[in-house]
């Protein structure tokens, strides 16, 4: 017995390598945290050097790295032109993912839930409490809606996810804008539950029937959670897929010159999946060595990354935006 | 006198003073970083059922909210980050940009407050001890009174076992294995205060047999076999012999095992929902001061650090003079 | 002492038999639904970590799906936050049972006594603020340190249970050899309480080293591999909560697996404490 012990001991300790010094650490968007972590073990296991990014939220992510507590934040609420400029920090879109509204409807099969763009402001406001509620109803003529209450799940940390679905919704209605604005942590009203992290809200999803919330499309995949058919800004019922979130990233547009601030949500186009979002790195301007080392990484997963960004689903960048991109680190000499 | 008498004497007193200024340390500490957060809420946070919620600061008075106005300008230099810039300005929607305007210029304040978490933790505990204390008790008599010599040993081993468990492990087979028996029998929701209660007192459960055991084993023999010589059933032995000798023993290891279920976090956190709502039964979803601490601490801003340091010091203090009772009053050894 | 209600006729003595027997049966069936608790929770343990159990698991980190790194870290931060609680917990309950003077003795012991049932989140939350804040992050020091103060009362309970066993007469005994009494108590008491002493701190190593809560914000966790203390270090526990929160299967199933494997270590370590007490004993 003891021996066996030992010699596990001895051989876990001879199999590790030399300690490695080239660690960058980031926290931040939840949102792309699951591409952010695939990319880093690729990336470890082709360079041996470590990218250790952790959720936390895009409040947190930018928190951390305005007060320099991390290498890098990653982000899906930009920070405006001024907000970096006041706090010196370079900022770049590395991915566009999906958010989708994800549901626990017991019978009921995954796109076959059909929501219009007003229902879903309605469901988020309290609006409308009951499945089986005429908004939802009407066109879903098909589907036998139950007559329980509707458990809206939403997060309850600061997220871009949430940033960016509040814009869709301040979009569409203006009521929403006024009252509660695009934000990254909101009073949600009504009958609510919060998770923390895109984790948090898939996981009670999950254990919870009845239930609808807004996720990033990768943990719906990975949590096989029912997504629904959503109106986009034309009017069409789009499916979230690889074909309406690449229609909807053709509209969107990255200026270097804003630090390519833009939200890319809500666009035009008849195939468009109108909740895409994209998610930005940012980093200090001062610390040089580490934005070098952060570039690298990105530069790599330009290069190598599409395929494992498309197999979970995210729509990676189109080599004219990383060309820009690389343009804008040569010019803030990181790169 | 440098003799090494004199040196290991020193030593030993610093040693022993240490503890009592780390204790000191905790105390001091906890509420120097709870005080902003005592000052702006006063006693008012232990009944307050607001958690991070935004209320707007009226300004119709400048003498009465300078105060006012001062925090909200430290909250709004802090909330600089968050601010987004006329999203719609250049937008289809117009006359946006005065409404924006208007809002950007409402001082707004984000409040907490503890009565949620704090009603969380009492009811949790409660639970816990209604659901061990009789198992315990049974579970002493049984290894003190009733099992044959042969089987005391094992026995006790492995409910200490049971002790040695780490939380998490409870947590995580809570939610997985108990939870769903307990929502077959009681109804509500798998995540609710009773399924983390009950958890709680399994765990619980051993800690307090043990003690409760030994404070029966102490009863002198003398006294239970002229109560068997004289006719008495093993019931009666125990009822009117065993226990009010060790009563106070007993009192003492059921209020030390309240002070430490206060206190557990990962067997609760997993299992009672992280939800700031009050429950109105006991199969709802709530939480308790410890799941606050473990959720929030890792990315809470100034706010709401010093809110939760707040609770921090409620439930040190508190847990403190629970256990400081028990040891005080009823589990004086004999020295 | 209460009166003890005895009466000769059968009626009584049937019915007192009968409550006997009932609350007898109670008892045992206490005793009985803890062994139970007990054994489901080990046997859904083994069941679900086992499948996806691999001697592999120990070779890989968790980047890799692996818990080398985790396991390790956690025995780095738990066995320094042994070296430095040990040296101080057996110092000071030397000083509370050999040179206590009553009162200020007594003060600590209670203290400490105390502090072994604090809420190990607060003590976390203690950690944050005094080093993890000034230190601009989370780091292996912090965690290490949070554990070394939830051990070092365990240890100060131990030294003073062990040594108050040893007879009064060895340390009569080695200063009528004219020995001082720090070296009546290096040289005779310690070695006389040395088992109970290994035990307890034994117990007290298994104990710390299945914590999480104080853990959590104060050393994190890491995927990779690193011995650098000065950032988030490697830890079974953390990582298991982190994945047991994730909504994956794959997640969880890891999270099973490392909780088998830390339960099994724990319980490991318990065990042998024991045994080793008894195989003393029995010398």
């Amino acid at each position: 017995m003891k021996t066996i012990a030992s010699m596990t001991i001895a051989g876990m300790l001879l199999t590790t390598s030399l300690m490695s010094s080239d660690l960058v650490k980031g926290d931040g968007s939840s949102f792309v945290l699951p591409i952010n972590q695939t990319w880093a073990k690729a990336y470890y296991k082709a360079t041996g050097k470590q990218v250790q990014y952790n959720g936390g939220g895009s409040g947190k992510g930018i928190k951390d790295t305005v007060a320099r507590l991390v290498d890098f934040g990653g982000t899906d609420a930009p920070l405006t032109p001024k907000a970096q400029r006041k706090y010196k920090i370079l900022q770049f879109p590395v991915i566009i993912g999906a958010t989708v509204l994800a549901y626990n409807l017991p019978n009921i099969k995954s796109s076959d839930l059909k929501l219009t763009d007003k229902a879903i402001v309605a469901i988020a406001e309290g609006k409308v409490q009951y499945w089986d509620n005429s908004m939802i109803g009407a066109i879903n003529q098909n589907l036998h809606l139950p007559h329980k209450k509707i458990i809206f799940v939403r997060r309850s940390d600061a997220s871009g996810t949430t940033w960016n679905f509040t814009y869709f919704l301040s979009s569409i209605s203006r009521e929403w804008r006024k009252k509660y604005g695009v934000k990254k942590s909101i009073n949600w009203p009504g009958n609510n539950l919060g998770g923390k992290g895109n984790p948090g809200v898939s996981s009670i999803i999950k254990q919870t029937p009845y239930s609808i919330g807004y996720i990033e499309y990768a943990y719906a995949e990975e949590s096989h959670a029912k997504v629904a058919t959503v109106e986009n800004k034309d009017g069409f019922f789009v499916k979230p897929c690889m074909k309406t979130f690449q229609a909807a990233a053709t509209e969107a547009n990255f200026d270097p010159k804003k630090g390519f601030y833009a939200v890319i949500g809500y666009s035009k186009g008849k195939d468009s999946y109108p909740l895409i979002a994209s998610t930005f790195i940012i980093m200090p301007k001062e610390k040089i060595d580490t934005d070098k080392k952060i570039t690298a990484f990105y530069s790599w997963v330009f290069d190598n990354g599409s395929n494992m960004a498309k197999k979970l689903k995210y729509i990676p960048l189109p080599k004219s935006l990383t060309d820009k991109i690389k343009k804008y680190w040569k010019y803030n000499g990181v790169y | 006198m440098l003799s090494k008498e004199y040196i290991f004497k020193r030593v030993a007193f610093l040693s022993a003073t240490l503890i009592l200024f780390i204790l000191a340390s905790i105390f001091i500490m906890l509420f120097i970083q709870a005080k902003p957060a005592m000052e702006k809420y006063g006693i008012h946070f232990l009944f307050d059922k607001s958690w991070n919620k935004t209320v707007i600061i009226e300004e119709k008075n400048p003498s009465n909210s300078k105060i006012n106005v001062s925090v909200s300008k430290k909250i709004q230099n802090n909330m600089d980050i968050d601010e987004d810039e006329n999203l719609f300005a250049d937008d289809d929607m117009p006359g946006i940009d005065s409404e924006n305007q208007d809002e950007t210029s409402v001082k707004t304040d984000t409040v907490f407050g503890g009565f949620i978490p704090i009603v969380g933790t009492i009811l949790s505990t409660f639970i816990a001890m209604f659901f061990a204390v009789p198992l315990s008790m049974g579970t002493a008599v049984f290894l003190s009174e009733i099992a044959p010599k042969q089987f005391v040993k094992p026995i006790g081993v492995a409910i200490e076992l049971l002790a040695a468990i780490p939380s998490i492990i409870y947590g995580m087979w809570g939610l997985f294995y108990f939870a769903p028996i307990v929502q077959k029998i009681f109804g509500g929701s798998q995540i609710s205060l009773l399924s983390a209660g009950l958890v709680l007192g399994i765990m619980i459960l051993p800690f307090m047999s043990a003690i409760t055991r030994d404070s029966l084993n102490a009863t002198p023999n003398v006294l239970k076999e002229s109560a068997y010589a004289l006719g008495a059933t093993q019931f009666e032995i125990v009822k009117d012999i065993v226990f009010p000798y060790a009563k106070v023993g007993i009192i003492g290891s059921i209020i030390l095992s309240l002070g430490r279920a206060l206190g557990e976090t990962m067997a609760v956190a997993f299992l009672i929902g992280s939800v700031f709502r009050l429950p109105h039964s006991l199969t709802d979803p709530s939480i308790s001061i410890p799941v606050v601490l473990a959720n929030n601490f890792g990315e809470a801003n100034n706010e709401m650090l010093s809110s939760l340091y707040y609770l921090s010091f409620v439930l040190f203090v508190f847990s403190f003079v629970i256990i400081g009772m028990a040891k005080f009053y009823f589990l004086r050894k004999k020295r | 002492m209460k009166n003890l209600k005895i009466n000769n006729s059968d009626f009584t003595r049937n019915k007192r038999l009968l409550v006997n027997k009932i609350i007898l049966g109670l008892s045992v069936s206490s005793a009985v639904l803890a062994l139970i608790f007990l054994f489901w929770i080990l046997v859904t343990l083994f069941i679900k970590g086992v499948t996806a159990f691999s001697l592999s698991l120990f070779f890989k980190d968790l980047v890799d799906n692996g818990f080398r790194n985790l396991i390790i870290g956690q025995f780095v931060m738990a066995t320094l936050a042994t070296l430095i609680g040990v040296p101080i917990g057996i110092m000071a309950g030397i000083y509370l049972r050999e040179y206590g003077n009553g009162k200020y003795a007594n003060v600590i012991r209670d203290l400490s006594d105390i502090m072994m049932s604090a809420p190990s989140i607060v003590i976390g939350a203690f950690v944050f603020a005094v080093l993890v804040v000034p230190m601009g992050g989370i780091n292996g020091w912090a965690g290490t340190v949070a554990l070394a103060i939830m051990l070092i009362p365990i240890v100060v309970n131990t030294t003073d249970n062990m040594l108050c066993l040893v007879p009064k007469e060895l340390r009569e005994a080695g200063i009528a050899l004219g020995a001082g009494k720090y070296r009546v108590i290096l040289d005779i008491i310690l070695r006389a309480a040395k088992t109970g002493l290994m035990t307890g701190i034994l117990l007290a190593f298994a104990r710390i080293i299945g914590e999480t809560a104080p853990l959590l914000f104060t050393s994190g966790t890491n995927s990779f591999w690193t011995i650098d203390m000065n950032n988030a270090f490697p830890s079974i526990t953390v990582s298991i909560y982190n994945l047991a929160n994730f909504p994956t299967d794959k997640a969880r199933n890891l999270a099973w697996t490392a909780s088998f494997i830390l339960t099994v270590i724990v319980l490991l370590i318990n065990l042998s404490g024991r045994l080793a007490t008894q195989k003393r004993e029995k010398r």
